[in-house]
């Protein structure tokens, strides 16, 4: 199976993920995209992890970090979606320019 | 034989993966674009599989399918979601596709010229690679590891502190 299947389909899931990011409006689903981005990543970490086997584990280690760090920004993350839900009573970012010059 | 199956199986598994993705970012319900991330992600989970990295694969479906998917669950019910149809696209929509089309010419181009020539060797040497994992993280990767849990902590607090009500 050539690696380069893996790696085109990663970068495929990418830039979906950055089409949902830039044209969706409610927050949530904008980070339902950049979890398909983080997932993207992850596939790359794989594939080059099983293309490389004589030089260990590493990309699957580095695959099982993205997977913390996202579990992390996902909390963080929907903790202030909800913060912005009960001050202004809408989740459209396309609303939240108060800090925009 | 095998080899043909196995390529059948790893196209259906691609080609799956991609509608879904397509699903979640073009779907009008947003409890739907939830459920088909669940399908992307279980997708990438059996590549993970086939790509002889059972743990990730595992983890993937504890945390992304069991917790991550639940949380935005969670997260469209306690903002109110209009469940019906609605639109949540913005006026910059062809942008974001002209955008998108082109990180994917040049990181597909790149990858495909660098790696056209390299094959994965499915053949395993011995069992599994868990074990390995296992060393390598306690081994090598124990500091990063031990800076992920401090990190998990912080965001578990931070997240409690942001979303409390006063």
């Amino acid at each position: 199976m050539p690696v380069t299947f893996f790696l085109i389909l990663s970068a495929l899931l990418f830039s979906i993920g950055i089409y949902g990011v830039l044209a969706r409006e409610h927050a949530v689903l904008v980070l339902l995209s950049i979890e398909l981005m983080l997932n993207a990543v992850n596939i790359n970490l794989i594939a080059f992890s099983a293309l490389f086997q004589e030089a260990g584990v590493s990309g699957q280690v580095f695959a099982l970090f993205v997977i913390a760090v996202a579990a992390a920004e996902v909390g963080v993350g929907l903790a202030i979606v909800i913060l912005i839900f009960r001050n202004r009573q809408s989740v459209n970012v396309d609303e939240m320019s108060l800090m925009k010059w | 034989m095998i080899d043909t199956w196995q390529q059948i199986v790893i196209w259906a598994i691609g080609i799956a993966m991609t509608l879904t993705a397509v699903r979640v970012v073009t779907a009008q319900n947003v409890v739907h674009a939830a459920l088909y991330l669940v399908g992307t992600l279980l997708g990438a989970a059996s590549i993970y599989i086939m790509l002889l990295a059972e743990f990730v694969a595992w983890a993937q479906v504890l945390v992304y399918v069991g917790a991550i998917v639940v949380l935005m669950l969670f997260g469209l019910m306690l903002t109110r979601a209009p469940i019906g149809k609605t639109n949540f696209d913005n006026d910059q929509r062809l942008i974001a596709a002209l955008c998108a089309a082109a990180v994917f010419g040049v990181t597909s181009y790149i990858m495909w010229d660098a790696f056209k020539d390299e094959k994965i060797n499915f053949a395993r040497e011995v069992g599994t690679t868990t074990g390995r994992v296992g060393e390598v993280i306690f081994s090598s990767y124990v500091l990063p590891f031990e800076i992920i849990s401090v990190l998990l902590l912080a965001a578990l607090v931070g997240a409690v502190v942001i979303a409390r009500r006063d």
